[in-house]
């Protein structure tokens, strides 16, 4: 489990729009890194881009090599659903599929990519929820629709699905932004133990949350409108937050800048 | 400041502004309120009309067992017996039929607009002849197909032929409607998908569809009983059977409105006689028919819908 992820140089365009500029960065395993920095600056591009989620979009394109444990992920013969497998995702909206059940939810993506017996599907089901912190909340409702839960139960039953796939990395993208502050904290909490087997990458606009999560931090910023987002500094945590090499990073948490 | 201008405390808690309407408001209301009602009224009236005047008109034959079991085969045109069995099953055999060519067919279209298409121009094509076939009138497709069945393939009239005329019909209806279905699945549902290492098939066919499913089976029916009441291919391209007639694809086959026009040109029309009471039992059998398949349709989507609790 648990893989390092190294991008080198990493381009990102839309069309002919040059979204962000030669990042380069090292994630290492079972730890946590926070991308920090304004809307628009990146951070979510760079987050998408390293389980190749932004290809949805139609015409976004990467320059550039991301490795998870030394292979390049954009290889010619690799294939990025094989890489989704590998690399999981948290959205910033709770998004549990609403035609099916608590547990359908959760064994979803094996389900779908190839199945398993239903005992088995069950124990997996089982332990994703127990690993989400969810298993005491709906192992009397597993059949139950997901849409019933609250916000912050369905964001973390869509950890449990996420991680009910064995990842080796879990990407979150602002998980946090639509939940109330204690739903926030189960999240976070959660975050703290699941580091112990996934490498996670968490986008978040809440610098408070950066700091209590995550072990490293990496500040993206843009230096104009319309110019491409690129990284200001990565750092420890505790140094980003207490004397970052960076002046731009000191504006930004702050609250000088922007 | 001077004397005798009120401060913020003194202020009447309400102005008189806020206390009444206006009158030049309060007519523009009634005025508005009875516009709109005149114009339900103005809709509703003859939709009630016309129900009435087939329920009224129909009911005598209706309630009788022979009438959903025998065909006019073994009856006179003027002796009072015999049912429309032969129809039933011929707008049944011909709507089915019909059905499964073109849901397929139009959900494919619909799938590859939403899902593939995007704003390609093939897309926009397809858009711009979905809308130009949902125009066609009925006579026209089923010329169309008369041409191309019968004059270029030598094949015979038959009900089968109605189908491919009624397919025309069809397609561009199940189109839209699923089409517009598949939009509304948001797409977060998609990229949740993606992010779990499902291909694009897959999540198309497990979590888009299932998810738009009621929506698509609503439109379906509705577009289903629509054709089922289109007369025009029937007169081009089937002849009439009073017998009743299983095979789709060979001799006469009934269906209701084709029943309703053969009893027309053929029998009286005097209030009271047989054909009146054949012609408006018919009718209001059709409207049975489809009415129940809109109920049906009502039910299923209610079912497959996604639920909260």
């Amino acid at each position: 489990m648990a893989k390092r992820i190294d991008v080198k140089d990493l381009d990102i365009y839309y069309g002919k729009f040059h979204a962000v500029d030669s990042v380069t960065l090292s994630v290492p395993p079972r730890n946590v890194t926070a991308f920090i920095g304004p809307s628009g600056c990146g951070k979510s591009t760079v987050l998408r881009t390293l389980n190749r989620m932004h290809e949805v979009i139609p015409g976004a394109r990467v320059d550039g090599e991301v490795l998870l444990d030394g292979e390049n992920i954009y290889g010619s013969n690799v294939d990025p659903v094989q890489v989704r497998r590998t690399i999981g995702m948290v959205f910033q909206r709770p998004n549990p599929f609403p035609t099916m059940s608590i547990r359908d939810n959760v064994v979803a993506g094996l389900k779908l990519a190839g199945g398993g017996g239903k005992r088995e599907l069950d124990e997996i089901a089982e332990r994703a929820l127990r690993g989400a912190n969810l298993w005491n909340e709906v192992k009397d409702r597993l059949n139950k629709p997901g849409g019933g839960l609250s916000g912050g139960q369905q964001q973390r039953l869509c950890i449990a699905r996420a991680i009910a796939v064995r990842p080796d990395v879990l990407l979150m993208d602002e998980p946090c932004s639509a939940l109330d502050p204690i739903s926030t904290l189960a999240i976070e909490d959660l975050i703290g133990e699941l580091k112990k087997d996934y490498t996670i990458v968490i986008v978040t606009h809440n610098m408070q949350q950066a700091a209590r999560v995550s072990d490293q931090t990496a500040f993206f910023n843009l230096a104009g409108v319309g110019q491409p987002g690129r990284l200001v500094e990565l750092n420890d945590t505790e140094k980003i937050f207490s004397n970052p090499n960076e002046k731009a990073t000191e504006d930004y948490i702050s609250g000088r800048f922007g | 400041m001077a004397t005798g201008t009120l401060s913020e405390t003194d202020r009447p808690a309400a102005s008189p502004a806020f206390q009444q309407t206006s009158l030049n408001r309060k007519v523009k209301n009634h005025v508005a309120t009875v516009l709109v009602w005149l114009s339900f009224l103005l809709a509703v009236v003859p939709l009630v009309w016309v129900l009435y005047t087939v329920v009224a008109n129909g009911i005598k034959r209706i309630p009788y067992s022979n009438w959903w079991s025998q065909d006019f085969g073994s009856v006179l045109s003027d002796e009072v017996g015999g049912g429309v069995l032969h129809a039933i099953i011929g707008t049944l055999e011909q709507g089915l039929m019909c059905a499964i060519i073109a849901v397929p067919l139009g959900l494919g279209v619909a799938i590859y607009l939403v899902e593939y298409g995007r704003n390609s121009t093939l897309s926009k094509i397809t858009t711009f002849m979905v809308d130009i076939l949902s125009g066609v009138p009925s006579i026209v497709a089923a010329l169309f197909i008369y041409a191309l069945w019968i004059t270029t393939l030598g094949l015979p009239r038959s009900g089968f032929a109605v189908s491919l005329a009624l397919v025309l019909l069809m397609i561009p209806v199940v189109v839209r409607s699923a089409e517009e279905m598949l939009r509304i699945v948001p797409d977060d549902l998609r990229e949740a998908s993606y992010a779990l290492g499902v291909p694009k098939w897959k999540t198309i066919m497990k979590v888009v569809l299932p998810t738009a499913l009621s929506g698509i089976i609503s439109g379906i029916m509705m577009a289903l009983a629509r054709v089922m009441g289109e007369t025009a291919p029937l007169l081009v391209l089937v002849g009439y059977s009073q017998y009743t007639n299983w095979d789709l694809f060979n001799n006469g086959q009934a269906a209701l409105p084709l029943l309703m026009n053969n009893e027309r040109a053929t029998n009286s029309m005097e209030p009271g006689s047989v054909g009146f009471d054949r012609i408006w039992g018919a009718a209001l059998t059709l409207v049975l028919i489809i009415a129940l398949i809109n109920l049906i349709a009502t039910v299923v989507s209610r079912v497959v819908a996604p639920k909260k609790k």
